[in-house]
């Protein structure tokens, strides 16, 4: 594969995850969410060894088998059988409708493409056009974690946030070195045994996953 | 040597307390291993001391007189938390508050917790640095939950996504950081060891350094508790066991802002202006400023303490972006004398709670009646952590007033405003509860006496007098953070 070819197939990758992005934020159905979690990781994973085959950078197939076994098949895995037995369907309305949640997505893109100019102007890498995406899918999740009020929601916003976090450092840098990248992975699994208990006491303390219950710790006057 | 030691012991600690699980004498061989390792801390610091700072294993592990001095403050507190979790866990555990598998629970995660900060302050490796950073994070998170109360999960749930995304906000900085330093340092592990960063921060891209700085400042900052990002710290204070927020506010704050002070001298080094300092500096004063004023409107004493720490952390950041010799000289010396004091204030804070079975300040009277060693010690832990003279507080906010009146004199009235406001606040709300007569529903208890005296002991000497080594390892420290 030629370093061309390869560039403009990691631009439809990235173009595709920002897809997955867009998506995360406005579908309000539990199992389709996880379905395009599952998707967004593997979109990743994919992108990520391709990298690695274009740079040479075989370390990075290291990593994109740790994201095809940890987001693909364990996370979706963990909380599809969460959301199975906590009988989870439907999730509860966002605190902002689908057409403005949207357009502030939209805003978040361009902003991440002003923000990384200086990024892509001094990166050699073939694949320095991606980086404005990942940072793009970052804040997505990020915005999803603000405006989603379900606990399983929220979790998944926040692992879509690790997913632009481990898409910019490849497209930036051929990825974070091995060692980092392992201990991050590490400390992803043991945020999903938490996460997994939480679920498990918020639902038996509170009847719902909700987080808009959660409103008990505030200054009181 | 003694660094692996320092690093195993807890690991290890951890492993066995969750075989041993709630056995009689599982608080004793907790606080014998978290003994063991403060001495290991001890001796590495006097090498230290003697030798300077040196690299070890493959360059993976550093340590100078930043991380030392920190890392026998830590080591040190976690050894008298435990003697005080032995104590206090004990009661709880009669009270049936809390059963025998989460006792296992809280004494694994405890020494894990330790071995994370640990893992920070020793090693050379920025990537892994924020590794050790978010798993200190997890293994407190089930324990500000540990009492299962609607409270208690909620003010865990808000630790755990508010500090999760504040810390990829930080990973994201470290990503830059990396890709700023594989141009120099070229592709590899060893670009992000620290010490190699800092002989080459001068050629470090400037811009990207300034976007990274922003990332990093808004990521650890979420851990130092600085306003605006400061809403998990009082939850988490409050609804936690006490021994947890005695180690959270005295050493993981600490820990935080040591992250973003050695990623400061990065930045700093590349775009050779003052721009992060202020950064912190702003963060600094907005800190002080809202958690003074939040200390006059609390009614729980653990939540007033926790806005306390916020204010402190605020001061110590303040003086870090002030830089200069005495300004950094007095936030190191604040760093440890906060922590020391402010563990102390919470050993006696969760004995006062236990007495009373409440945490509201209306409830609690009557404590030196009640019992001398905890009314005093709040007393005394009061007025040393508002700046009075004797105690070393005093020492080091003396040392960064004087700093900010030379250096950034606009800056000192809102310092002084933030100062006082908080001494006034916690005065008023602590004599009410260490003065008058014991009410009836005040229950007797045993409490731990060695860590509140040892701790305020030492806070009283080092506020007269400052050993050499002491303050040999402060200026050497000021030299590496210049």
């Amino acid at each position: 594969m030629n370093p061309t070819a390869a560039a403009q197939l990691n631009s439809l990758l990235a173009a595709l995850i920002l897809l997955t992005a867009f998506a995360l934020v406005v579908q309000r159905r539990m199992n389709a969410l996880l379905h395009i979690f599952a998707w967004q990781g593997f979109l990743l994973a994919v992108s990520t060894a391709i990298v690695g085959f274009v740079g040479g950078a075989h370390h990075l197939y290291i990593s994109s088998f740790l994201t095809l076994g940890i987001k693909v098949i364990l996370l979706p895995y963990i909380l599809h059988l969460l959301i199975h037995k906590l009988k989870i369907r439907k999730e509860v309305d966002s605190v902002i409708n689908v057409p403005t949640t949207m357009m502030i997505g939209i805003i978040l893109v361009i902003y991440s493409y002003h923000l990384t100019a200086p990024i892509r102007e001094l990166s050699t890498l073939v694949t320095r056009s991606t980086i404005a995406v990942a940072l793009a899918t970052f804040m997505l999740g990020f915005l999803m974690m603000i405006t989603r009020k379900h606990a399983v929601a929220q979790i998944i916003g926040f692992l879509a946030m690790e997913n632009g976090l481990l898409f910019a450092a490849t497209s930036a840098t051929y990825g974070m070195p091995l060692v980092v990248e392992l201990g991050v992975a590490l400390d992803l699994l043991i945020a999903a045994f938490i996460f997994g208990m939480f679920f498990f006491h918020i639902s038996t303390t509170f009847d719902s996953l909700d987080v808009d219950q959660m409103a008990r710790l505030k200054e009181e006057d | 040597m003694y660094l692996l030691i320092l690093l195993v012991i807890p690991l290890a600690a951890s492993l066995i307390l969750a075989i041993i699980g709630d056995r009689k004498y599982a608080p004793e061989v907790n606080i014998a291993c978290s003994a063991v390792s403060c001495g290991a801390s001890i001796v590495l610091g006097l090498q230290v001391y003697e030798q300077g700072p040196f690299l070890a294993w493959d360059n993976f592990f550093f340590v100078d007189a930043f991380s030392i001095y920190l890392s026998v403050l830590t080591a040190f507190v976690s050894m008298t938390t435990a003697i005080f979790s032995r104590r206090y866990m004990r009661r709880e555990r009669e009270h049936g508050t809390i059963g025998h598998r989460r006792m296992r629970f809280y004494h694994a995660m405890y020494q894990l917790f330790i071995f994370a900060m640990l893992l920070c302050l020793l090693t050379n490796n920025v990537g892994i640095l924020w590794i050790a950073m978010e798993l200190a994070t997890l293994s407190t998170v089930l324990l500000v939950s540990l009492y299962r109360t609607p409270t208690s999960i909620e003010a865990a749930w808000k630790y755990f996504i508010l500090c999760g995304v504040g810390i990829s906000l930080a990973l994201f900085g470290t990503v830059l950081l990396y890709f700023a330093a594989e141009k120099v340092l070229g592709p590899g592990g060893a670009a992000l060891h620290w010490t190699n960063l800092a002989k080459v921060s001068s050629q470090l891209e400037p811009t990207i350094l300034s976007l990274a700085f922003v990332f990093l400042v808004v990521g650890y900052g979420t851990k130092v508790g600085l306003v605006p990002m400061h809403n998990w710290l009082p939850d988490a204070h409050s609804e936690g066991p006490t021994p947890i927020s005695a180690v959270l506010s005295g050493l993981l704050l600490n820990i935080a802002l040591y992250a973003l002070v050695r990623c400061k001298v990065l930045v700093d080094g590349s775009t050779g202006t003052h721009h992060s300092g202020n950064i912190m500096m702003g963060f600094g004063i907005l800190s002080i400023m809202v958690a003074s004023f939040s200390i006059l409107r609390q009614k729980d004493i653990k939540r007033m303490f926790a806005y306390s720490s916020i204010e402190h952390m605020g001061i110590a950041t303040f003086a870090f972006g002030l830089g200069g010799p005495v300004a950094t000289f007095g936030a190191l010396m604040h760093m440890l004398m906060h922590s020391l004091t402010k563990s102390a204030i919470f050993f006696t804070v969760g004995h006062a709670s236990q007495m009373h079975r409440t945490q509201e300040m209306d409830k609690i009277r009557g404590l030196i009646r009640g019992n001398p060693l905890v009314g005093w010690g709040l007393a005394l832990g009061c007025m040393a952590i508002v700046g009075m003279p004797p105690f070393g507080v005093f020492t080091s906010e003396f040392l960064i007033l004087t700093a900010t009146i030379k250096d950034a004199p606009l800056m000192a009235p809102f310092l002084l405003l933030g100062l006082t406001v908080t001494f006034a606040a916690l005065f008023r709300k602590v004599q009410h509860m260490v003065a008058g007569e014991a009410p009836a529903y005040q229950i007797k208890l045993k409490a731990a006496h060695v860590p509140v005296v040892l701790h305020m002991a030492l806070v009283l000497v080092l506020g007269l007098y400052l050993p050499k080594f002491l303050s040999g390892w402060f200026q050497a420290a000021v030299g590496v953070l210049k």
